[in-house]
């Protein structure tokens, strides 16, 4: 028994030195070498204030991508995100400008269990598109991509949708500016919605399925697991995610356009990819994702503290990120 | 006569000693042809005897380790892949080499198109498309799109293809596996032709009964070794396939126990069709291992699918003692303990990405699940227990399943099929690339499975194994259930004539 667990414990501790899988560090490295240059950059960076500010705007982003490592894990894709956004926060604040319930909590209580429902609506249609349609996912999200945008064009008539209860507008604002222990609540959010899809995603029958789908989907179907149902419920999950940033998106501004959740797929990739998950599909990285979504906030922050880069670089740094990125996953696949 | 008369005969192509390893495992030892001038020159041999490798070295597809090719006495290295078609030396591939979406004249001057100023000479193509058509007397229309070619007529194509680039020699690896018997008759004949032309041929095939038709001299290829090359007359198809199997079984087999005849009946095939497979009926018992026999391409692999549930089927019922088992329900099979287990274990059987435990739980996940969670620890429990049981041994337990050995990754692909404790348990080719010291441990295996009360059946493309581990023999040959050996009649002759067609039992 004794010489057992020593061989144990011997062995595992000589493991941890060469056989460290470097893609699941390496963002974590990226993050840490972030801070040091921000700090050098602006002593203002590393202070408590400004790192709460980046993580509190980094939610929308982060949120969407947690769910976006589920798609992603599962072997597919959903270009949608950023037109869904738009299109359910129409929806919501148009469902509270109706007056349709008298009482301002139990209304703001209905429209956020619209939203959710929404979302997920939203999802599982991109969902069926690709599963039950077979349309590859990245022309199925494409086209409701396209959809949902033009619906929310259409609901806005090309302009703005706001909330117009200042009552309601008073209430709401808390979700997004509130603190709870000082702590602002949109970062709370962020980790009570990694939290549970970390364990989702490592600690349920479901999760194991979405990786082995995404490793390999005849090995899955050989294996009796129902790829096609998955696959499904990866998407429903986006756009679960997508109605709880809705959440924290419609108490900050009040008001969404058709213009709202631009290019928010591609940062949602990007934070994935960053994360340490792979795009083929297979091993999804939730904690990275929320790493990869911090650091592309942190990199915009320290440009803007920063005098020496244009702040209107920041899409062209962001797209240089996600293919240094994909590099180094790839060079770090190599050697191991 | 052949070699009487043949002194003055050159060989348009020949090959001497040659041998060939792929990495340490060596799948040609010094093997030895000659092909003449207006010969048809048949090569067989089992699964997995060497003679697609062989072929391919011969048409320079692949370079040989060592030995030299002759091409009309003088020795040529062959240059790589089908710039040998510049020496008159062209292979047809099992599988054809079309793109779908050209015409018929694009494909037979695909890579070598004429032009005029710098501009494809379309009708220039097209007409020398039909002359050569013609000259095979094949009615396809030369400005037909692949696609819309019943297959005979792109096998057709394909030999135009070889004609009009001159071909002295011809390799043809399976021609007929796909073709109907009319197709057949009408490939041959074009053969003739050609032959009379003094155009020679190369043709790989299972199929007995043709090689005896159509070819003039026979080589046996067996284990990678040369066997023996003869005047097609000399022999008959008996005499072939004992070539082709003659070899002894040794005690890499564990003894047999034949179930009673009144055990159980636990699983009932009747009547069963798919695309392919055409009314397949039988029986297992209960700790019976049945043995399913036949060339590649004979529909096993597809009839299990379709008991499984992994594959629709036409027609046909499936039960598991007595109860109905509902079509395309893998599930519904598993649950009511019946597993498969595929022969694809990379690309169908174990995720190469992920860790042992991952793996052996996948289909088993349920039995982890603790409160709606996975429960680690049973996990490694099961991973522990599997280990022990099969004889799994990696120096780290966290290793990517894709770099451990092919027969450590057999195991665990086993392991984790018996995960869902089944009752009949289907085997596809259980030995499949791995070595002779794993194979006998799986043998063992599934024996030992088989004495716990399990019934099993095994498919496999290795005589041997099937004589060596089963109690009854079922041979398939193109779809169809051809016989059910039992006894002394299973032996690697028996099981052969039945699997090349040269004998068949009436459905009972």
């Amino acid at each position: 028994m004794s010489t057992n667990s020593e061989i144990e414990e011997r062995v595992p501790r000589r493991r941890t030195w060469r056989d460290v899988d470097l893609r699941a560090v390496a963002p974590f490295a990226a993050l840490v070498l972030l801070l040091i240059i921000g700090a050098l950059v602006n002593p203002n960076f590393i202070g408590l204030t400004n790192l709460a500010n980046v993580a509190t705007r980094s939610a929308f982003i982060a949120i969407i991508a947690v769910g976006a490592t589920f798609v992603i894990s599962s072997g597919d894709l959903d270009l949608s995100v950023g037109s869904m956004v738009a299109f359910v926060a129409s929806l919501m604040i148009l469902f509270m400008n109706s007056g349709a319930i008298a009482d301002p909590s139990l209304m703001l209580v209905a429209a956020m269990v619209l939203a959710v429902v929404i979302g997920s609506a939203c999802g599982l249609a991109n969902g069926l598109i690709t599963t039950v349609g077979r349309i590859e996912p990245f022309i199925a999200t494409l086209g409701t991509m396209g959809i949902y945008r033009g619906l929310t064009t259409w609901l806005s008539q090309g302009g703005a949708i706001t909330l117009n209860s200042p009552d309601l507008q008073a209430m709401y604002r808390p979700a997004y500016f509130g603190t709870v222990l000082g702590v602002p609540v949109p970062i709370l959010v962020i980790l009570l919605v990694t939290a549970i899809a970390a364990f989702v995603l490592y600690r349920t029958r479901y999760g194991r399925h979405v990786v082995a789908v995404g490793s390999s989907r005849e090995v899955a179907r050989y294996s009796g697991v129902a790829v096609d149902r998955v696959r499904t419920i990866a998407f429903v999950i986006q756009g679960l995610c997508v109605a709880v940033a809705v959440l924290l998106y419609v108490p900050r501004l009040g008001s969404t356009s058709a213009t709202t959740g631009i290019l928010w797929e591609l940062q949602a990739i990007t934070a994935v990819v960053v994360g340490g998950t792979a795009l083929k599909g297979g091993a999804g990285r939730v904690w990275g994702t929320i790493c990869g979504a911090f650091i592309l906030e942190l990199v915009g922050n320290i440009m803007l503290l920063s005098n020496f880069i244009s702040e209107y670089l920041i899409g062209a740094i962001q797209g240089s990120i996600i293919i240094i990125a994909m590099l180094v996953q790839r060079s770090l696949t190599r050697k191991s | 006569m052949v070699t009487a008369g043949d002194g003055a005969r050159v060989p348009v192509l020949a090959a001497e000693r040659i041998s060939k390893a792929f990495g340490e495992v060596q799948v040609l030892f010094s093997v030895e042809l000659d092909v003449l001038p207006g010969e048809v020159h048949a090569l067989v041999g089992e699964n997995g005897a060497g003679k697609s490798t062989f072929i391919k070295i011969l048409s320079g597809f692949e370079v040989p380790t060592s030995g030299r090719i002759l091409l009309d006495g003088e020795p040529v290295s062959l240059p790589a892949n089908s710039a040998a078609e510049a020496l008159g030396i062209v292979m047809i591939h099992q599988e054809f080499n079309l793109a779908e979406h050209l015409t018929v004249t694009e494909s037979l001057f695909l890579g070598r198109e004429i032009c005029r100023f710098g501009v494809l000479d379309r009708r220039a193509m097209r007409a020398e498309t039909r002359r050569v058509l013609d000259m095979l007397g094949s009615h396809v229309d030369e400005n037909a799109l692949i696609s819309s070619l019943a297959v005979a007529d792109k096998q057709m194509v394909e030999i135009a293809k070889a004609i009009s680039r001159e071909a002295r020699v011809i390799f043809m690896d399976e021609p007929t596996a796909v073709l109907s018997r009319e197709e057949t008759d009408v490939l041959f004949g074009q053969v003739r032709k050609l032959k009379a032309k003094g155009t020679s041929f190369v043709f790989v095939s299972h199929k007995l009964d043709e090689v005896m038709e159509i070819s003039d001299r026979v080589t046996v290829l067996r284990d990678g070794q040369w066997i023996k090359t003869a005047p097609t007359s000399l022999l008959d198809g008996e005499a072939i396939a004992q070539l082709m199997v003659g070899r002894e079984l040794s005690s890499l087999y564990p003894s047999k126990h034949e179930p009673n005849v009144d055990e159980q009946i636990v699983l009932s095939v009747r009547g069963l069709s798919t695309g392919y497979v055409r009314d397949v009926s039988f029986d297992l018992r209960k700790g019976e291992v049945l043995g399913f026999s036949g060339l590649i391409g004979s529909g096993r692999t597809e009839l299990m699918e379709a008991i499984a549930g992994l594959r629709l089927r036409t027609a046909g019922d499936v039960e598991i003692r007595g109860n109905a088992l509902p079509a395309h329900d893998f599930r519904e099979a598993t649950a009511r303990g019946l597993a498969y287990m595929t022969k694809d274990r990379k690309g169908r059987g174990l995720l190469l990405d992920e860790g042992m435990t991952s793996n052996l739980t996948l289909q088993s996940i349920g039995q982890h699940v603790r409160h709606g969670y996975l429960d680690p620890s049973s996990e490694a429990k099961a991973m522990a227990r599997a280990k022990r049981r099969f004889d799994i041994r990696v120096r780290d337990d966290r290793v990517r399943v894709g770099r451990m050995s092919g027969g450590n990754q057999q195991k665990l692909l086993l392991a984790k099929i018996m995960e869902t404790e089944p009752q009949i348990v289907i085997i596809d080719e259980p030995t499949r690339g791995i070595d002779v010291g794993t194979k006998q441990q799986i043998y063992h295996f599934i024996a030992a499975l088989a004495r716990e009360g399990r019934s099993i059946i095994v498919v496999s493309s290795e005589l041997p194994e099937v004589i060596g581990l089963c109690t009854r023999v079922a041979v398939m040959r193109e779809g169809h259930l051809v016989g059910m050996l039992e006894g002394e009649e299973i032996s690697e002759q028996m099981i052969m004539r039945y699997a090349a067609g040269l004998r068949r039992q009436t459905a009972g």
